[in-house]
């Protein structure tokens, strides 16, 4: 080693040191511009009376006060809750299942595989729009069903106030979870055959085995799973704008489109800028507790 | 850069070759990049590239022009705010408070506008007293558009009144037909809710409560009643209606699946597409109840400060040619709106187009010429946006009207 390195030239020794950090400067720099940067500037906004440009006249928390105040943003935030959630939770649960039985060592695996995951290449305003039509009354499943014969069907989740949420839940469902089924798919490949073999001689039925063993080992995929899709539910926006608009009313309207609404169109960037704060604290109360096991988690190995 | 200096360098060329050109351009913010709206800008830049200025496009589509409004933002923020822009209503005033608007006055005294426009659309274009923008157009917003043949299939007769509507638009319905084609979306919830304030409560209530935001009108017994009219509405639009755009509502009224619609006068243009003729293949009267009275919607352009002063005298040139009767004309039989310039030769437009203007003369007179709220043109965007959700909430579930007048009294007071 030590040879090598007398050989060369002082020049090379101080470029080898350094173009590691020229290469990485331009886009730490433009993140810490661009994310943190502008972070502290929404969050500095949030405190100002800005109505159509930003005006630096600070009135406290005034405009967190009016966004909390207001019913539509109640209405977005139990939104988010609900959509998050069922989200969440169905996109797991069908892209576990599709994962295990697509590990069962089945024929033409490949194309089934693609199928699955093909949702994921459509953008959601794609999705939104298709979906839009599928459960327009008049266009889709309820006219579908009517005119096989069944009269008195009734499928109209996308034009009642109270429902309307759940067309969401079901779109952004179909896109994501063959991607998830594509993470779990890795996970379970990676899942050593001795111990599945071991508990197979101690006497486990297949139920036990996945349930015992198997899900276990596949810990950090269901975190990293929730963390994905728990920021997909957050910024959720253009899903929406595709599929209801936000509509009935603004009865969809989920805490990204309320702040796109109130931001841009309606000139009070105030509110808009608070309701962004709030989404943030949103993302760090998942992400925050999950870097904090995953960097303990690193230091015990 | 590059196209700059080459723009600087054809401006400079016809400079040289036009004698007594201004060899300025002017760039200008619109969203008119449809049909016959693009068509009467090309109409401003042929016009204006006749005199010598060069016509710099700046089209941000889409709808409402909230693209272009953003977009519109962080070119005056960042110093660099074009020549004129697509801006109306109180928002003249909030960019005029904001110190970034040219007065164009000496346009407006040379060319007497005070005598060409009505008050109340003149009072929009001056910020502190000086005119800062040009109007396009006068919209007239509530109109009732009905199929004729519909109507008489149901053996029901266009109503005049808001009660009569009710009985009418049952006949309708139990005719098997829909009575109004509506499309669920904000901007037309707000838009039928305008209808609905000025038939029931009069121009006089309407400007207290919607434009004067006189807490006391908004409070009276009146805005009870107009949210039972509105809520009685919701039994005659179909179940398909959330999200519909309106030119789909209007194509339900042509082919003779509905029998009305309430929506201002662009809606013209579709029925001129499909070839139909006002009068005889459908009928434009006013809102129930609003016949005397006019919600106006004026498209009007901006003007911002410039710094060069041949870029300054293109400007002038171009508020010059808004006015101008020419433009007028061209660009209102394009659009089906009337021109905003009074006293215009007026045997080219229709029937609706004729009765707009008599009536937009006459309410001028007898106070019924009222700003549409549902179309940025009476309070801020603030309280318009409040409106417009408390208006379509109401209408998408069952809210009670006592619960609706609460509701809009709590989100026009938090607005303000």
């Amino acid at each position: 080693m030590r040879d090598i390195s007398r050989t060369r030239t002082g020049w090379a020794n101080r470029l080898e040191h350094w173009l590691p950090k020229l290469v990485l400067a331009p886009t730490t720099l433009a993140m810490i511009v661009c994310m943190y940067g502008f972070i502290v500037w929404t969050g500095a906004l949030s405190l100002t009376k800005s109505g159509m440009l930003p005006q630096w006249e600070f009135v406290g928390f005034l405009q967190y006060d009016k966004l909390f105040a207001n019913p539509r943003w109640d209405v977005a935030l139990s939104n988010l809750v609900v959509f998050g959630i069922l989200f969440i939770v169905i996109s797991l649960i069908i892209g576990l299942f599709l994962a295990i039985f697509l590990d069962q060592k089945i024929r033409l695996e490949g194309a089934i595989r693609t199928i699955y995951l093909y949702p994921m290449a459509v953008s959601f305003v794609v999705t939104g729009t298709a979906w839009k039509w599928i459960l327009n009354p008049g266009l889709g499943i309820e006219k579908l069903m009517r005119d096989l014969g069944f009269s008195d069907f009734e499928f109209r989740w996308l034009v009642e106030q109270d429902m309307a949420i759940y067309t969401i839940v079901i779109a952004a469902v179909w896109q994501s979870s063959g991607f998830v089924m594509a993470m779990f798919l890795a996970g379970l490949r990676g899942v050593d055959d001795s111990l599945i073999k071991a508990a197979h001689i101690d006497g486990a039925n297949v139920w036990q085995t996945y349930w015992h063993v198997i899900l276990p080992i596949l810990r950090p995929v269901f975190f990293s799973a929730v963390v994905i899709l728990s920021h997909i539910a957050i910024k959720s926006f253009d899903l929406v704008q595709a599929l209801t608009g936000g509509g009935p009313g603004y009865a969809s309207d989920l805490p990204a489109n309320f702040m796109y609404t109130f931001a841009f169109n309606r000139a009070q960037m105030g509110i808009g800028a608070a309701s962004a704060m709030i989404m943030l604290f949103g993302v760090l109360a998942v992400l925050v507790p999950y870097l904090y096991s995953e960097l303990r988690g690193s230091q015990r190995d | 850069m590059l196209k700059r200096s080459i723009a600087v360098c054809v401006a400079a060329a016809s400079l040289a070759l036009t004698p007594a050109s201004y060899a300025a351009e002017v760039e200008v913010l619109h969203w008119w990049t449809s049909g016959g709206e693009a068509k009467s800008v090309a109409y401003l830049k042929k016009r204006l590239e006749s005199q010598g200025v060069n016509w710099k496009d700046f089209a941000v589509a889409g709808g409402g022009g909230e693209n272009a409004m953003t977009v519109l933002k962080s070119r005056a923020v960042s110093g660099n705010p074009p020549t004129a822009a697509q801006i109306k209503g109180p928002s003249i005033q909030e960019w005029g408070d904001l110190g970034f608007l040219a007065s164009i006055d000496d346009v407006a005294k040379t060319n007497q506008w005070d005598a060409l426009l009505p008050a109340v659309v003149s009072d929009v274009m001056k910020h502190d007293g000086k005119y800062v923008a040009a109007p396009v157009n006068v919209h007239r917003v509530n109109w009732l558009w009905a199929n004729p043949d519909v109507f008489r299939k149901a053996g029901a007769s266009i109503p005049t009144t808001w009660a009569d509507f009710m009985v009418q638009a049952k006949k309708l319905k139990e005719a098997g037909f829909i009575p109004l084609a509506h499309g669920g979306q904000a901007w037309q919830d707000a838009t039928v809710f305008e209808a609905v304030v000025l038939g029931v409560g009069g121009p006089e209530y309407y400007k207290n409560a919607f434009v004067e935001l006189d807490m006391a009108a908004l409070n009276s017994a009146t805005t009870d009643e107009v949210f039972r009219v509105f809520g009685e509405l919701r039994q005659f639009i179909d179940a398909n209606s959330p999200g519909r755009d309106w030119n789909v509502a209007t194509s339900m009224v042509i082919n003779g699946e509905a029998g009305m619609q309430i929506m201002g006068d662009w809606a013209k243009g579709e029925f001129a597409v499909a070839g139909k003729k006002a009068g005889t293949d459908y009928v434009c009267v006013a809102s129930p109840g609003t016949s005397n009275a006019f919600t106006f919607n004026v498209d009007s352009f901006a003007f911002f400060k410039q710094s060069d002063a041949a870029n300054q005298r293109a400007q002038k040139a171009m508020a010059q040619e808004i006015l101008g009767t020419d433009f007028q004309k061209v660009f209102n039989l394009n659009k089906g709106s009337i021109p905003a310039r009074l006293g215009m030769a007026r045997d080219e437009f229709d029937s609706c187009a004729h009765d707009s203007m008599n009536t937009f003369v006459s309410s001028a007179e007898t106070g019924g010429l009222v700003p549409s709220f549902a179309h940025g043109m009476a309070v801020s965007e603030a309280v318009a946006g409040a409106i417009y959700d408390v208006a379509t909430n109401y209408f998408n579930s069952s809210t009670s009207p006592a619960d609706g007048k609460a509701q809009l009294v709590a989100a026009v007071q938090a607005a303000m």
